[in-house]
This record gives structure tokens, C-alpha cells and sequence, in this order.
């Protein structure tokens, strides 16, 4: 699958508390009205900004802290179509594996806010169309890869009703 | 080849021997979730399609993060939490504190145990020689149909503390001190075991908050081995059969870190990230107006003690708000007992009911002004952690906490201990 989109960049260590907020986890229950509120406290109006097929791009250990699902489910439902990072924080790995939001490991160094990216999912390239160049993606184990492939959990778990190690 | 705590413990729920960067799938021994993280765990089971918990003994529900409801939403999502557990008859607690405190305090996690919860926090139960490990909601359903869960085989980092830890210096200088000096994912997807003289000596609770906080440095679980100490507060706790683990002496190891703790201040994390750690040399006079001792790894009994001995017969600064919230009821009974509580009122404190305020709440308890600086004995100084962008938090054990909230600004706590 090929995705086309805006960079979006942030810093190392982003915390899914900066992804959505512990005040809209009290106040909100619905993952669109929360998705509104997506890097709010350290980006406002950052939703708004958001095209759909856009990406994120993180530096180090991107979506370290809390378990939220919701941090994963607000990238998701803003339209955000991949997160790529040079790391990525275990729990937010498995939430957005699980939720279906492709997650690319690669150097993401030389990438900037409002570049231009295409993305070949299954070649793992990222191709900056604004500066040039091509940077490739680290494979995912293939058992995670089948989970994303059936486009998260959900349907993974409902097809092969449980696990296929 | 010897193995590690984890890889002893994954691979006795697994039913093979495992390695580590291999994908195992793992029978569960309790699962925990609470009322705080969307979708709730109930509502991502349901939309798997399931309909009966894998075993409703197992299953833990609580109501810790927005306990008592501050709003309909949160009073909503609790009656559907209740509803659900009545359904099923899985264990449900409302009120009784935390989860990381309840969990070990109640016997539903023991040592050796496998142990996922819906909070990343979870690794606080580590403590007693468990895999215990954060994840979220779709996992969670997950395991909550099946009773199992798939984990990648994590490397294990040895961590030995040796020396002795002075006086004024305590568990939560200790792992402040480790993650300023591993930081914030130098121990990304790994293992994490705690060892040597100073963790031999320490308490449960002093355990407990340098387990909680291995989730900081990006570890899938901190760990101690069960010891006497362990056994011996488990006792009367557990309610089924457990099987202690331990490591193997030619475990191989990523990594083995030496921390000597004789010479080590108290450590204060400085705004806005949890490895900005710093000998409170550094910040010390820095001007403060609340102070928090609060959460699952700041506001055990040992933490509420160590809090009184320096507040008693001492008043909180000029302009100082102090808010204690102890991690759970049978901790605030305790203190109760102990007459904590009216030396905490008379310095000045307000307290809070027994759950996550003054944490992670959200915009329920405590939540700074513009500007404020919070010093707290909480586990997380992001920005806007307490409800609150444009304030400044900064993380220290409960004696600093106590006694900069005496002083209306971070102050050594050391003086009050060198009698």
C-alpha cells in the first residue's frame, strides 16, 4: 500500500500524555470528540492542521508513558494515516498495531515539518517528495506485520478466532 | 544457560523454554482495568465479540482514576463498570484505592505470577517477583477472552544497588537517580531486575516505588526476587496457590548496572520529563506553591511516615498548598491508626479519598494555576500532567516534598533527619 501525505514533526520522547490529555480521558468518552484534542497541550489547534493521510513523525521512544488506547485512536480518527519514529514506546507499539495505525521504524532525522512523504507500506521506503532521498523502514516481526496487514486486532482476532503463532 | 526472572517466569507460562526476542504466547494470571482509559477494557471485549471472562476470578475491574465521579461522564462510565462486573461476577473494588495497591494488598497478584493491567503502571507489582505489565485495551480483551496474551521475550537488565542509602535518601531518590542515569527508554521493551544490598534491605513499599517507576525508562516490567520480606507480606494476603521464582546465578544478561548509593543525594526530577533528574543540590530554593504526596508510587504507609515524621509539629510554608491522597484505604486506615493523619491536618494538609487525585485525575483534584510549581511524589512531570499546561512539576521522594512544603520553596530534607 502506497500513502501519500504532510509531515507533521515532533521532538523525541512524545508521551501519550501529549497525545490526548488525562483531562479528556475524565471529561470525554467519545474517541472523535477526543480526537479534537489530539497533542493539544503542546500543540494547540494541532487537529485542525491535519489533512487526512498526513503523518507524525517522532523522533526517539515516541508514545512513551500511559497505556491510554485513546492516544493511538485520537492519531487513528484525526486521519493521521502512519506514525513514523526513530523508536517507538512498547505499550503505544502494541495499542496502535492493535488499532490498525501503521507504525514505521527508520531515521526520520533528516525529515521537516510540512515535508512532503510517500510511504510504500510493503517495500518500507519513505520517500521525502519535497527534499529528495529515500530512507527505509525496519521490518516488523512477521506475526505483528499479519495484525496490521488485517488492518489491527479486531479483525485479526474475529478471522483467526484467537491466535495464529 | 541460566535465565532470567522474566524469562523464568514467561517461560513457565508459555510451557517452553523461551528467548528473549522470541514472540511467545503466555497464559495470564490476573488481569487489572480500571475506569479511566477509552475504549474501556468491557467495551473492547464486547466489540471482539466476547461474551464470558476467561475466568471472573481472575478479572479485576476497579474504580480508582475518577473515583468518586466528578462528572456525569465519569458516573456513566462507572455504572457501566458495576453493571458489567455484576454480569460476569468478576472481582470489582470502588473506593478501595489505587490499583497498584490494591492488587498486592488484596492477594490477586503473588509472586511468580504473569500479570497484565490497562495501566502502564502496572510493573508497580513487580515488587513481588511477578511479570507484571502495562497494555491496552485491546489487549486486554483479548486476554480476557482467551485467558492468554502473546509477549515478545524481553533482554533483562540487572540492576545492583550496593552501599547503604543515607539518611533523608530513600527508594524514590533512588529510581529518580536510575532514570536520569539510564533515561527515558534506555530500557525500551526490556526487563528489569533490581538487586543487590540496598534492595535486600528495603521494604515492600520502598519496592514497590522503584518497581512502579521501571515504565519510565521504557521497560516492559521492573522486578525484585522474592525474599523473605516478600513472603513474608504476602502472607495472609494470597488466596490461591503461587510458585516463586527466582534467577538463575548464570543468567545471561544485556546489561548489569552498578549504582552505589552511599554518596547519593536526594534526586528531584526537574520539569518537563521524568529522566531530568538532578541532585537536589541543583534546584534546591527554588520557589514552590503546591505540594503533592499522592499516587501508587508516592503515598504507601512508608511514604505517609516518612512525610509526618518531618510535617509533625511543623507548618506548611506561607502561600503553600499541600494535598495528601494515600494509595489506598487500608494505607489511610493505617494511618489512621498511627495518628498520621492529624499531624498531616495540623501542618496543613488537605486529604483526599483514597485513589489516583493528585496524579494522573485528570482535572479532579488539585489542579495547579498558570504558572505554578508543583513538587510531588508522583511518577509523571509532563506538561499539563495535573490538568494544567503552563504549570511546572518537579518529582522527589516524600521527605523533600514535605519538607520543601514547610519551606515554600525545594529544600533538603536531609537536616531533618541528622538528629
Amino acid at each position: 500500500m502506497i500513502l501519500e501525505g504532510v509531515a507533521h514533526v515532533f521532538g523525541d520522547h512524545i508521551n501519550t500524555d501529549y497525545i490526548i490529555s488525562g483531562k479528556y480521558k475524565a471529561r470525554l468518552t467519545d474517541l472523535d470528540e477526543m480526537a479534537k484534542h489530539i497533542m493539544e497541550d503542546i500543540r494547540p489547534d494541532f487537529y485542525k492542521q491535519i489533512s487526512p493521510g498526513d503523518f507524525i513523525v517522532g523522533g526517539l521512544n515516541f508514545g512513551m508513558g500511559s497505556s491510554r488506547e485513546a492516544a493511538a485512536w485520537v492519531i487513528k480518527k484525526a486521519g493521521i494515516s502512519a506514525v513514523l519514529a526513530k523508536t517507538f514506546a512498547r505499550i503505544f507499539f502494541r495499542n496502535a498495531i492493535n488499532v490498525g495505525v501503521p507504525l514505521l521504524r527508520a531515521d526520520t532525522s533528516g525529515i521537516q515539518e510540512g515535508d512532503r512523504l510517500r510511504v510504500d507500506l510493503d517495500a518500507g521506503h519513505v520517500e521525502n517528495l519535497t527534499r529528495g532521498g529515500v530512507v527505509t523502514t525496519h521490518p516488523l516481526p512477521p506475526f505483528i506485520q499479519k495484525i496490521l496487514n488485517a488492518g489491527g486486532m479486531e479483525n485479526y482476532f474475529k478471522t483467526h478466532g484467537g491466535f495464529d503463532m | 544457560m541460566g535465565m532470567t526472572l522474566a524469562e523464568k517466569i514467561l517461560s513457565r507460562h508459555a510451557g517452553k523454554d523461551v528467548e528473549p526476542g522470541e514472540i511467545v504466547l503466555a497464559k495470564i494470571d490476573a488481569t487489572v482495568s480500571h475506569d479511566s482509559n477509552r475504549p474501556l477494557a468491557l467495551e473492547s471485549f464486547q466489540q471482539l465479540g466476547g461474551k464470558k471472562l476467561f475466568d471472573s476470578d481472575r478479572v479485576v475491574m476497579l474504580l480508582d482514576h475518577h473515583y468518586p465521579a466528578m462528572a456525569e461522564t465519569n458516573a456513566a462510565v462507572h455504572q457501566k463498570i458495576r453493571e458489567f462486573c455484576k454480569e460476569q461476577g468478576c472481582v470489582f473494588y470502588q473506593g478501595e484505592g489505587i490499583c497498584h495497591s490494591v492488587m498486592p494488598e488484596e492477594g490477586h497478584v503473588l509472586p511468580g505470577d504473569l500479570v497484565v493491567g490497562t495501566d502502564s503502571h502496572t510493573c508497580t507489582s513487580g515488587a513481588l517477583g511477578a511479570f507484571a505489565a502495562g497494555i491496552g485495551s485491546t489487549d486486554m480483551a483479548v486476554t480476557l477472552i482467551t485467558g492468554k496474551l502473546w509477549f515478545m521475550v524481553p533482554e533483562t537488565i540487572r540492576m545492583n544497588v550496593t552501599g547503604e542509602l543515607p539518611p533523608g535518601v530513600f527508594a524514590k531518590d533512588v529510581i529518580l537517580h536510575i532514570i536520569a542515569t539510564i533515561t527515558a527508554e534506555g530500557a525500551t521493551y526490556q526487563a528489569v531486575e533490581f538487586a543487590g544490598p540496598v534492595i535486600d534491605e528495603m521494604s515492600m513499599d520502598g519496592r514497590f516505588t522503584l518497581c512502579n517507576m521501571a515504565v519510565e525508562m521504557g521497560a516492559k516490567t521492573g522486578m525484585v526476587a522474592p525474599d523473605k520480606t516478600t513472603l513474608d507480606w504476602v502472607k495472609g494476603r494470597a488466596k490461591r496457590d503461587f510458585t516463586p521464582e527466582v534467577p538463575d546465578p548464570d543468567a545471561n544478561y544485556a546489561q548489569v548496572m552498578e549504582f552505589d548509593a552511599s554518596n547519593l543525594s536526594p534526586y528531584v526530577a526537574t520539569p518537563h520529563q521524568v529522566d531530568n533528574g538532578v541532585p537536589i543540590e541543583d534546584v534546591v530554593g527554588t520557589p514552590i506553591n503546591q505540594a503533592n504526596i499522592v499516587s501508587c508510587t508516592g503515598s504507601r504507609m512508608e511514604d505517609l511516615r516518612i512525610a509526618a515524621s518531618i510535617l509533625k509539629g511543623r507548618k506548611i510554608g506561607e502561600g503553600v498548598r499541600l494535598f495528601v491522597v494515600p494509595a489506598s484505604k487500608e494505607i489511610l486506615k493505617t494511618a489512621l491508626t498511627e495518628g498520621l493523619i492529624e499531624i498531616l491536618l495540623d501542618a496543613g494538609a488537605s486529604i483526599g479519598s483514597p485513589n489516583c487525585m493528585g496524579c494522573s485525575a485528570g482535572g479532579h483534584f488539585g489542579v495547579p494555576s498558570d504558572g505554578d510549581v508543583v513538587i510531588t511524589t508522583a511518577n509523571r512531570n509532563f506538561k499539563g500532567r495535573l490538568g494544567n499546561p503552563n504549570a511546572f512539576i518537579y518529582l522527589a521522594s516524600p521527605a523533600t516534598v514535605a519538607a520543601s512544603a514547610i519551606e515554600g520553596k525545594i529544600a533538603e530534607p536531609r537536616p531533618y533527619f541528622s538528629s
